[in-house]
């Protein structure tokens, strides 16, 4: 195994294109560092992006949009309150993850990467209509969160491309989001269900939402209908019982010892409306 | 009563000092299993079967003998032959011989001269397999379906016409239920079933053992009885037991599977064949699958009641699924089924069933908590629907002193009404329950153990104190036997010192099982220092030339014992120590003995829960453990084992459970699909010390490790079942479940 630290993401992008054998990008290394210890993985070429500059920075653009580095950890994500005060619910979602000693490495990045459908900070990723900028071979893009996972352990991401930095939209007036996941325990579990929302309102009526669910389907779910079912309401009960049917509908679960495809299904719809409720009330102060 | 009278006079006992051995634990100075090492020692790795039941075709090792580091290979074939009984049975289970029994069985093993070393030559052991047919159910097993998992298994107790996986089978009881049933009111007849769940230690078996061509070993391991290792070692590798000293690691936890022998017979194997110290550390996942979990039921159980609350009869069929193994504890779960209760009619019968999976091994009181779930919640029903109290129906049909016992004896002193009336009179059992919120009683019986115990206690010639006891310390012992040392000889706490010796160093000592420890160790202890005082006397009485008789202990001082004795200023045990050399050589105390009298058990647990009717999901928002002690001698433990009982309890009844897919493989073999509660799933656990003393114990002292986890699986059932307003008769109430409960309901 070759462990690099290259200084800036072009030679981080240059060594991964280069590699033959099976690469991994080290950011907080609680997925890599995992699987390398469950012989799950042993990667020839760990290319760690921690010695890059500005990977830890968190900035808030003048536009009100923000710039999270991709090795920003749960723990430094949950100090920001700045951040916390306009993305609760992105915040809380990284936070779920892991214990203490997981928060201080986790980020936001290794988690869309590692792609898991079971990925908490995701769902509330793409509820807020999140980016990533990713650096390659042929230059950079920035592409929607929605379409970094293509499958379970699997991404968009072409050889050689590396995550930079996360984006988030500017908040703008009476927005607010949420993200819920259903555990059997409290802590220390895998998403059973995850649900994030992001909404705005105008006086109580809902004027824009998106819904997103995880570890219903092979990938985390942006749910265009389940959005759709809230806006123009003001939360009503009638607005909520068309979310949870649009989010049932959504669901590709499979049945596993984590849960049924009857359970997965059932709560996803219950997450859901109880994250559109925290998310509509946080849009509200 | 003049005993109860002297439990008042303790200066020691009952108070809350520091555990001595609490700085090397915090600090990480305390070895533990895999904190050993030795020059040129060996790291193992053990093979194992990826099927539930197979024939073992073929074994070959010649790749990975050959691959580099390697320096040892074993298969069945390096160990004794011609076993009989039980050491044949834990030979086979750590070492497959004819057929693999069960996804995860030992099947060879490997020492080199890394770990990744031996990782790497596992993989080129190429081992033949001919899968046969499987059954991981108990009620499945004893179908005539069912695969056979050893002919001729089942001993005599079993009835004809029984399945060959039906090995053992109990039958005990008094009167007539039929009679009972038919002066009922009403009658309620249900089935549980409870899935296997495992002891979850965190500290993995681990051991160093190292053994020669001389014959003569060491063995360094992680174990709660070093000397039974020391024999089954003796006998699987054929050495003689005194030529293998055993010395007991710290130990992260055992909770009874640690009283069973895994894999230290193969590392002595290796070494035997590499002439090299080797050390096998257990990954998680084979703690999992090859070391025993405790046994899965399915129980039916039958009450009749009047209206009035009395009990006229009881019955019950408990089958226990141990895997592939006799000796599933079913005539434990038959036996402490009914214990709490007084019974004119009663009769229960067990069922030790062999399936296709690991050999189960003792987790605290095993079988008593599935026979409490199925029990007490029949009693809840029938509270339920006779609109009774459930602690005034417990209390009136309650076992005392002098009823006879479900299973036959009459009980002794004990303390069951005095838990159920202490819980009566607890602020949370009147307390008003949340909107949606159940509550839940039950009662809970463990026997307690005596078992073989050698204690010594040495005098340093400062006075000062060393204990050697031989029961590995798995629950703060050790401060328990410094204090009962320090009570009878008058010394401060600090002055003992107490050390889990070797074999070497001891006469036998029985495993730390049974919640014999504080009973058996603390009563050798107190007798072993009524035989240092006799000798201290006598030093004191040579002094001043008087006789032996004459002469007192009290306070840490010899003193006369009347005026008639003489006039002599009291002789403290510094004194005495210092200048032992010169009257007479060193002063040691010792006791062995086999007690008799280890005390019963009762427990009553309140616990309050709510149901999330949306998810299923439960939270247990109060709990309340009442249990006797008999004595408490450091309440901070005692209250520790009850806590750690309930939390135990939680874990089994909600989310805990061996899952095995359709090919008999286990998988969930690790902490993160099996569900160990972690501290934010607890309430806090309150507690409450009775203390009915237990007159076979000079302090009178009840074991308490095990009653503990008897109750709380009825007791958070029934909570459950009334929060949701439907009974939950299958555990775990895992989410999924509660929530088709509530949908087959509506
Ligand atoms: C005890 C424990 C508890 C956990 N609990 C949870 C939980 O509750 N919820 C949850 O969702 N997860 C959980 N996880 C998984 C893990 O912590 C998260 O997925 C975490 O966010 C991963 O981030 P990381 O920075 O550590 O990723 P790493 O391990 O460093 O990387 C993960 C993957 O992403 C790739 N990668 C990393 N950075 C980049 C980049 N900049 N560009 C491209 N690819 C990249 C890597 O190549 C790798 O494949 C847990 C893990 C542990 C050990």
């Amino acid at each position: 195994m070759r462990y690099h630290t290259p200084s800036s993401f072009e030679d981080a992008s240059a060594i991964a294109a280069a590699a033959t054998g099976v690469t991994r990008f080290l950011a907080g290394g609680t997925d890599v560092l995992v699987q390398l210890r469950s012989d799950l993985v042993t990667p020839d070429d760990l290319i760690d992006i921690k010695q890059i500059a500005g990977v830890r920075d968190i900035t808030r653009r003048d536009d009100g949009s923000w710039r999270i580095g991709a090795a920003v950890s749960g723990a430094e994500l949950a100090e920001h309150e700045a951040l916390i005060a306009e993305w609760p619910g992105v915040v809380e979602a990284l936070e779920l993850i892991g214990s203490t000693q997981i928060q201080a490495r986790c980020t936001l990045a290794g988690n869309l990467c590692n792609g898991s459908p079971a990925a908490d900070s995701v769902p509330a990723m793409i509820a807020a209509g999140a980016t990533v900028n990713v650096v390659g071979p042929e230059g950079t893009r920035e592409i929607a969160v929605e379409d970094v996972p293509t499958g379970p352990g699997m991404t968009s991401l072409r050889p050689g491309e590396v995550v930079s930095a996360v984006n988030l939209p500017a908040r703008g007036e009476s927005g607010g989001d949420a993200y819920l996941r259903f555990i059997p325990r409290t802590e220390m579990d895998i998403a059973v269900v995850g649900a994030g929302v992001s909404l705005s309102r105008d006086g109580d009526t809902i004027t824009a939402a998106r819904v997103a669910l995880g570890a219903v389907a092979p990938t985390v779910l942006l749910v265009e209908e389940a959005g759709a079912a809230l806006v123009g309401s003001a939360l009503d009960d009638m607005a909520l019982a068309a979310l949870a049917k649009a989010a049932e509908a959504a669901c590709r679960p499979i049945s596993d010892k984590r849960g049924t495809v009857e359970f997965r299904t059932h709560v996803a719809g219950v997450l859901a409306r109880r994250a559109a409720r925290i998310a509509y009330d946080r849009a509200g102060v | 009563m003049a005993f109860d009278e002297e439990m008042d006079e303790f200066k020691v006992v009952g108070t809350r000092p520091d555990r001595p051995d609490g700085i090397d634990k915090v600090t990480g100075r305390a070895r533990f299993g895999a904190d050993a090492t030795a020059p040129g020692m060996l790291h193992a790795v053990i093979i194992r079967s990826p099927h539930a039941h197979a024939r073992i075709v073929r074994i070959d090792a010649s790749k990975a003998e050959a691959a580099h580091g390697v320096k040892a290979v074993v298969t069945r074939a390096d160990f004794a032959d011609g076993l009989e009984g039980e050491n044949w049975n834990i030979l086979e289970n750590l070492m497959a011989g004819e057929r693999a029994l069960y996804d995860g069985h030992a099947v060879a093993a490997i020492a080199a001269t890394s770990s990744l070393a031996a990782r790497d030559a596992a993989r080129l052991v190429e081992v033949e397999y001919e899968v046969l047919p499987h059954v991981t159910d108990v009620d499945e097993a004893m179908q005539e379906a069912a695969p056979v998992i050893r002919e001729g298994a089942a001993d005599g107790s079993v009835p004809a016409g029984m399945h060959p996986n039906v090995v053992r089978c109990h039958d005990s009881g008094h009167g007539d239920p039929e009679e009972g049933f038919a002066e009922a009111d009403l009658v309620i007849e249900e089935r549980f079933t409870t899935e296997a769940t495992h002891q979850g230690y965190i500290e993995p078996h681990a051991c160093l053992g190292t053994l020669g061509p001389d014959g003569r070993g060491e063995l360094w391991c992680c174990t709660q009885g070093h000397w039974n290792v020391q024999k089954v070692c003796a006998a699987l590798l054929d050495v003689e037991t005194s030529k293998l000293r055993v010395t007991a690691s710290e130990i992260g936890g055992g909770f009874g599977g640690k009283t069973a022998v895994f894999i230290e017979p193969v590392a002595l194997a290796l070494s035997r064949k590499a002439n090299r110290p080797v050390k096998l550390v257990m990954p998680r996942a084979d703690v999992f699958r090859a070391t025993g979990p405790t046994a899965s039921t399915s129980m039916d159980v039958k009450i009749g009641m009047k209206k009035d609350g009395t009990i006229t009869g009881a019955s019950g069929v408990f089958r226990c699924q141990g895997g592939a193994f006799p000796g599933a504890p079913m005539e434990f779960t038959a036996m402490c089924a009914f214990a709490p209760y007084a019974l004119k009619h009663v009769r229960q019968v067990g069922y030790d069933v062999m399936t296709n999976r690991p050999k189960q091994a003792a987790y605290r009181a095993p079988g008593s908590p599935m026979a409490a779930f199925a029990v007490e919640s029949v009693i809840d029903e029938l509270c339920n629907r006779l609109g009774l109290d459930p602690i005034d129906v417990r209390l009136k049909n309650a076992s005392r002193e002098g009823t006879k016992a479900s299973f036959g004896p009459s009980w002794d002193r004990i303390g069951l009404v005095e838990t159920l009336e202490a819980a009566k009179e607890h602020p949370h059992f009147s307390a008003p329950l949340a909107e949606g919120a159940g509550r839940g009683i039950s009662c809970g019986f463990w026997f307690n153990h005596a078992g073989e115990t050698a204690v010594q206690l040495a005098l340093s010639e400062d006075g000062t104190v060393q204990l050697s006891v031989g029961t590995p310390d798995i629950g703060g012992s050790r401060a328990s036997m410094c204090m009962m040392a320090a009570e009878e000889l008058g010394i401060p706490y600090e002055d003992v010192r107490t050390t889990i010796a070797d074999t070497a160093t001891l006469g036998y000592n029985e495993i730390s099982h049974g919640s014999r420890v504080t009973y058996a160790s603390g009563l050798a202890t107190i007798e072993a220092a009524r035989d240092t005082v006799k000798k201290l006397c006598k030093r004191a009485a040579d002094k001043w030339g008087i006789d032996a008789e004459a002469v007192e202990w009290r306070d840490g001082c010899a003193i006369p014992s009347g005026p008639n004795a003489g006039d002599f200023d009291p002789m403290p045990i510094k004194e005495i120590a210092g200048r032992m050399g010169q009257t007479g050589g060193p002063i040691v105390g010792h006791f062995e003995a086999t007690p008799e009298g280890a005390g019963v058990s009762f427990a009553t647990h309140i616990v309050d829960a709510e149901v999330d009717r949306e998810t299923g999901a439960t939270t247990v928002t109060r709990y309340t453990v009442v249990q006797d002690a008999g004595k408490a001698i450091h309440p901070s433990y005692v209250e520790g084992q009850y806590q750690g009982g309930a939390a135990q309890g939680i874990g089994w009844a909600l989310n805990e459970e061996y899952i095995y897919d359709e090919d008999g493989r286990l998988l969930n073999a690790g902490f993160l699909d099996y569900r160990i509660p972690v501290a934010s799933d607890l309430p806090m656990i309150d507690t409450v010390i009775v203390e009915v003393p237990n007159p076979g114990h000079p302090y009178g002292v009840r074991g308490v490790g095990e009653t503990s986890i008897c109750p709380p699986l009825a007791a958070i059932a029934n909570a459950v079942s009334n929060a949701a307003g439907v009974r939950m008769q299958d555990l775990p109430m895992r989410p999924s479940r509660i929530l088709e409960a509530l949908k087959a309901r509506s």
